[in-house]
């Protein structure tokens, strides 16, 4: 085995995976060297280059002082936003797809596949088919214009993937647990709260990382539903190009970038391995 | 049901109290959920028959509102583009994504980091990458910019401005976003090949090679459907990437049908029309989306019946 790793078909493999990990990396390389660099510096130049004096002020800058629409507050007010929207939201729309998902395979009750059903046709109805009720109904109740309403949007949507993950999770654990405990007479919360609870951490580290991976990084609905300083990050990003089109500061810019990135990175960093099982639940479906 | 003893001597009522909350935490949240789809997309469908402008309005345009998307040019360069990216991205993806992971598959050194790096653009926001993708792409600052530094000065990039290329540029930045979904999938689909059937291959006097070819790339192709599917959806409601990288632009030449029913219903208050536009991309989505359901649905009754 040990001569085979010198054989010029492995030399060929490696170079191929390392020529594609190369390309991978690279957008990320340059904006993190661009983050370190100053704007005149890039604008004498390119985007792609080595930083000379290593530019932290761009990360200050980037986080508390550049002005979209006249507001100079950097990105911090909608890194706020957007984790004022996310946590909320995904803390709910797990709990409650946990909730459901148990009821729907352990429980079960009449009706139970025919609404589970259509909660999983959420994964595939296209935004753009809400976009307009969501408008209306969020006037009505008053949160047009305000991260509560996002957080309503969010939990609702989420439902269908949360109550999805969980169910086909829940769905291997033997029945008989549940009977057992059910002739023992516990009843539907003390259940879910003694037994499979302690059973989920799984897939709730799944869940919340998925759930909170794509509200982090949606758009649409931050774009269409708030402005101004109710805009999560991502609608912000959007903005500050608008912002400075005429004017480009790209490395305040990167810093930007980097900064709204962050979270998800550091999540996918750390937790990899559920982020992939998610990943490949959402798609089987 | 869980006390028959208690049950039989209280009123059901108070049962019925007795469970309410459970009830409450069960019921709500589905029927919240289900009610929002049907209504939702019952409504949407209904607005798309309405001569609806500024305001929903009732009233009955029959198809009016569909023949006058259709008709418009927004519409038709953002449907060719559709047909252009989604083959064009689908297929990059799924060869790029199996190229990866049968290298990774041969046990090579690094895997884990490799298949990090490989995955890595998926935890970022579409907004994120076509921002990014903006610059590198742009001839002023990004790599035309860098190779005309360098002394290169014949190279010419200019796709993101130029009308017949710039869809192209948002290929590249999908493919870079997300060939590591399909790669994960065809890693796992490999890796969870019957070790007895390569036994068997290999008995049979197969070499290495052909054993791969033969044996183990036939059993991906269910996953290859998958991979496909998920794939066209992202590619049929693709938004966020395009408002990022290019905006629909230069013009509207890289206008897709997401930005239309945006356009239409947020910026000339087209109701009516927004609504058709949206229901138009859901058909396109459908065409998708049945056969594949047609294809589980056989699937599943083939695996009950063996």
């Amino acid at each position: 085995m040990r001569d085979r790793s010198f054989a010029p078909s492995r030399i060929l493999i490696y170079l191929v995976v390392t020529l594609f990990a190369a390309a991978y990396l690279a957008p990320l390389v340059v904006v993190v060297l661009n983050s370190l660099r100053t704007n005149e510096e890039i604008a004498q130049g390119s985007m792609i280059g080595w930083p000379q004096h290593m530019a932290w002020s761009n990360y200050l800058t980037a986080w508390s002082g550049f002005c979209i629409a006249e507001t100079c507050a950097g990105i911090r007010p909608y890194m706020l936003n957007s984790a004022l929207v996310t946590i909320p939201a995904t803390i709910f729309s797990t709990l409650l797809g946990a909730v459901a998902g148990y009821a729907v395979s352990l429980w079960r009750f009449r009706g139970d596949n025919w609404i589970y059903g259509i909660v999983t046709l959420g994964l595939f109805l296209p935004q753009q088919m809400r976009l307009l009720p969501w408008t209306i109904v969020l006037r009505d109740i008053g949160l047009i214009n305000t991260l509560s309403g996002l957080v309503l949007i969010h939990t609702i949507q989420g439902l269908s993937f949360t109550v999805l993950f969980c169910r086909n999770y829940y769905i291997a654990i033997p029945h008989e647990l549940i009977r057992a405990a059910r002739i023992d007479g516990a009843g539907f919360f003390r259940i879910f709260w003694r037994i499979i609870l302690p059973l989920s951490a799984p897939i709730l580290i799944v869940t919340v990382i998925w759930q909170f991976t794509h509200i982090w990084n949606e758009f649409l609905y931050g774009v269409t539903f708030t402005t101004g300083q109710q805009q999560p990050v991502t609608a912000a990003l959007i903005a500050l190009s608008a912002a400075v089109a005429d004017i480009p500061q790209h490395g305040v810019q990167s810093a930007a970038v980097i900064i709204a990135a962050l979270p998800t990175l550091l999540i996918y960093l750390f937790g990899g391995r559920y982020f992939v099982r998610g990943l490949t639940a959402g798609a089987v479906k | 049901m869980s006390n028959v003893v208690s049950t039989a001597t209280r009123p059901a009522t108070s049962e019925m109290m007795r469970r309410l909350p459970e009830y409450l935490m069960i019921w709500v949240p589905l029927l919240l959920s289900a009610a929002h789809l049907i209504s939702f997309s019952i409504w949407t469908i209904w607005i798309s028959f309405t001569p609806s402008t500024l305001v929903p309005v009732s009233g009955w345009v029959g198809l009016r509102n569909y023949n006058s998307v259709l008709a418009s040019r927004n519409w038709q360069i953002a449907f060719d583009n559709l047909l252009l990216f989604g083959i064009a991205f689908v297929l990059l993806s799924l060869i790029t994504g199996l190229l990866l992971a049968i290298l990774l598959d041969q046990r090579i050194r690094g895997e884990n980091v490799l298949r990090t790096i490989f995955l890595y653009p998926l935890a970022v926001s579409f907004v994120v990458t076509g921002t990014v993708w903006s610059w590198l792409l742009n001839p002023g600052i990004g790599i035309e910019k860098l190779a005309h530094d360098l002394g290169w000065s014949t190279f010419h990039f200019d796709w993101l401005v130029n009308r017949d290329m710039a869809i192209w540029t948002i290929v590249i930045a999908a493919i870079w976003q997300s060939s590591g979904f399909a790669m994960a999938l065809f890693l796992a689909g490999l890796r969870s090949v019957d070790a007895d059937i390569i036994r068997a291959a290999q008995i049979d006097g197969a070499g290495p090679i052909r054993t791969y070819l033969r044996v183990i790339l036939p059993t991906l192709w269910p996953i290859t459907i998958t991979v496909v599917v998920v794939q066209l959806q992202f590619a049929i409601s693709a938004f966020d990437l395009v408002r990022a990288l290019t905006n629909g632009g230069p013009g509207i030449a890289t206008q897709l049908p997401a930005l239309v029913v945006y356009d239409l219903m947020f910026q000339r208050s087209q109701l009516g029309r927004g609504a058709a536009a949206a229901v138009l991309m859901l058909l396109i989505l459908l065409a998708v989306l049945l056969p594949y359901a047609a294809w589980r649905y056989v699937q599943r009754r083939q695996a009950t019946h063996a």
